[in-house]
């Protein structure tokens, strides 16, 4: 066990799928000499060569559609797209080529690749640079979409993406970067496809993903402070779904506030909530709550963007609202 | 037709495959009619002499990536036209086990890659697979077909770059049938030479009579063995013009009929079939007895078709996934 930055734990997952088999490469804009935008593959281009450690055009469509060919081709490449907006010029090759070809060919071919990106606002990089769109790849029958928010998940959820047989995007929230958490790379890693109950509670269940899970985190303590004991389920995965672990327990805290950073018409949230009405419709003893991006591009400056994000005061807010007062 | 050293024996091969893919299309026009097969359904008429002419060239185990309009090259790579037109009833017994139709055609066990219904959305593909052969040191190549409308899609231009800058062993085919849909090259293209864009990427690029199967044969040898032995991408563009409208649904109302009849007179099966007749390789009644074989064979095909079981709905789920997470 060690403490790290969750940079760093991405950094050690992809040393150790690059030392453990040689069809391993990365693949992506400014992953070998630059390091990686993020400083996630730093130093990786000395050790394993720009054939393995591989630096790409600004071409989304292109690379992505060669990752596609070349685990077609029998190689495990691990793709880099810099962040989540530039994979809108790879949507195509996302949607209708790794999602498709097993199906499409009478499950004649299997395309084992892994699509890392960064998502997320909370940089003050505006309106082209915050997009949490991970609900858009999560629609697709085809995909599995995964959404870490520790570091132990970061290490173990890329190395899960790489042994899974189908396209896996991981979705890396950029402000969880340079956050510390503890690392076991010996631990026997959890089940990627899982939800995970980071803190027990009894009276509301907050819900979150990703970059939004240190926040409910930390309106899990308010309420505390003020007597309320939420329970929080970091999602992991988004496809497939975890249904049981979140309908469990809202069964049991018949209350729930739903908390994510893309915006609220068709978010990921709408998801969860549609999962909560059908499987837990009868246990719950108040409406379900949504915290979400506002409705507006997200903006640059600082007051705008804080105020258009998800934030603690609002989770704090709208849980206070569901449960009631002693 | 060039003035090609070749034997009879080879010619009657090349008239007896270019009659039988005519044929073929006759047939699936045919019951497309009939509605026994449906979905969008493109015909190779006219163009016959580029799969006939370029694919058996190719190696057993090079990887070919064609588009939607591959009936030829999916026939010509070795699939059965039982299979082929199996696929496109819909039944389990075709080569996608009904899952893609007639835009998508695979074989794991033939290398064919697949139908690709995106325009322009198999490039980046071909180029991931002739990374991954250039990464396995394969020796292998991959041929990758497409047309005058995917030269102007941006993943055209980002493949090309992306197989030049790597030094892939890509064989780019381009069929040039004049008509993105029912744009006409001239008003889809700022340069309608469509080998200056490879040019400008540093590929060595050269234009080819579609319509002359030994033309196209000669050339795709030599641009194979180039590839194979350099490492390095190829360009062909391959002039034809298909005879028939874009698709079932097109009413064909932007060519006019002396442009039609003026390029039905360079018919690829008539040049060959003439130049045989002066070279006293095409006897009395052979090319009846081609004809006659050919329909004989796909008549077969049609019938097997018709004969095949279905899918149970109870697959419809298999396949989305390799490993479903339980």
């Amino acid at each position: 066990m060690r403490r790290v930055t969750y940079r760093e734990a991405v950094r050690a997952a992809l040393r150790k799928a690059l030392e453990d088999d040689p069809r391993v490469f990365l693949m992506g804009e400014d992953v070998g000499r630059y390091g990686g935008a993020y400083a996630c593959s730093l130093g990786l281009i000395e050790d394993f060569g720009p054939e393995r450690v591989r630096d790409t055009p600004l071409s989304e469509s292109g690379f992505v559609g060669a990752g596609i060919g070349v685990a077609l081709g029998g190689m495990r490449p691990i793709v880099e797209i810099m962040t989540v907006n530039f994979s809108l010029l790879a949507i195509d090759q996302l949607v209708n080529n790794a999602a498709t070809l097993r199906h499409m060919s009478g499950g004649q071919f299997a395309v084992p690749l892994v699509v890392r990106m960064a998502t997320g606002a909370g940089r003050q990089l505006a309106a082209q640079h915050s997009h949490s769109l991970e609900n858009w790849y999560a629609h697709v029958p085809g995909l599995k979409v995964l959404a870490p928010a520790t570091a132990q998940d970061a290490y173990e959820m890329i190395l899960a993406a790489l042994e899974d047989p189908d396209p896996v995007l991981v979705f890396e929230h950029q402000g969880l970067y340079p956050v510390e958490g503890d690392l076991d790379e010996s631990a026997t890693p959890s089940s990627p496809w899982r939800a995970a109950i980071r803190r027990r509670g009894r009276d509301v269940t907050l819900v979150a993903h990703g970059g939004s899970v240190p926040k409910v985190l930390a309106a899990a303590e308010k309420l505390a402070t003020e007597g309320i004991e939420a329970e929080v389920i970091d999602l992991r995965s988004l496809r497939p779904l975890d249904v049981t672990t979140i309908v469990e327990s809202v069964r049991r805290t018949h209350r729930a506030v739903l908390v994510d950073e893309g915006w609220k018409t068709g978010s990921f949230a709408a998801e969860v909530c549609a999962v909560l009405v059908e499987g837990a419709f009868f246990d719950l003893d108040a409406p379900i709550a949504r915290v979400c991006s506002l409705e507006v591009p997200i903006p640059y400056a600082k007051h705008l963007e804080d105020a258009a994000l998800p934030r603690v005061e609002s989770i704090v807010a709208r849980a206070k609202e569901l449960v009631p007062h002693g | 037709m060039i003035d090609a050293d070749v034997t009879k024996t080879h010619a009657l091969d090349l008239l007896e495959r270019m009659i039988f893919v005519r044929r073929f299309e006759q047939k699936c026009a045919e019951v497309y009619q009939q509605q026994k097969i449906r979905g969008f359904l493109h015909l190779y008429d006219g163009e016959e002499a580029i799969a006939v002419g370029a694919i058996p060239v190719l190696r057993d185990d090079d990887a070919i990536v064609a588009t939607y309009r591959e009936h030829a090259h999916a026939l010509m790579r070795g699939l059965s036209p039982e299979s082929v037109l199996a696929e496109m009833y819909g039944k389990a017994t075709g080569c996608a086990r009904g899952h893609g139709g007639s835009m998508h055609l695979f074989s794991a066990e033939r290398r064919f890659y697949g139908g690709y219904a995106i325009v322009g959305g198999g490039l980046p593909i071909a180029v991931g697979l002739a990374l991954a052969e250039k990464m396995q040191n394969s020796g292998r190549i991959v041929g990758c077909f497409f047309g005058d409308g995917a030269a102007q899609e941006g993943e055209t231009h980002e493949s090309l770059n992306l197989a030049s800058l790597w030094k892939l062993p890509l064989l780019f085919l381009l069929e040039n049938n004049q008509y993105a849909m029912g744009t006409a090259l001239e008003r889809h293209a700022a340069v309608p030479d469509l080998v200056a864009e490879p040019r400008a990427h540093g590929i060595e690029a050269s234009t080819v009579d579609g319509m002359d199967v030994l033309a196209v044969e000669r050339a795709v040898r030599t641009a194979a063995e180039a590839v194979r032995t350099t490492g390095t991408p190829r360009f062909l563009q391959l002039v034809t013009y298909r005879f028939r409208a874009h698709s079932m649904y097109d009413a064909d109302r932007y060519r006019d009929k002396d442009e039609i009849a003026r390029w039905k007179r360079r018919d690829p099966i008539e040049l060959l079939a003439t130049f045989m007749r002066q070279r006293g390789m095409l006897g009395e009644g052979e090319r009846a007895r081609v004809e006659a074989e050919a329909m004989a064979r796909v008549e077969a095909a049609a019938r097997f078709a018709e004969d095949a079981p279905f899918e149970p709905i109870e697959e419809l789920g298999r396949n989305v996934l390799v490993r479903e997470v339980p």
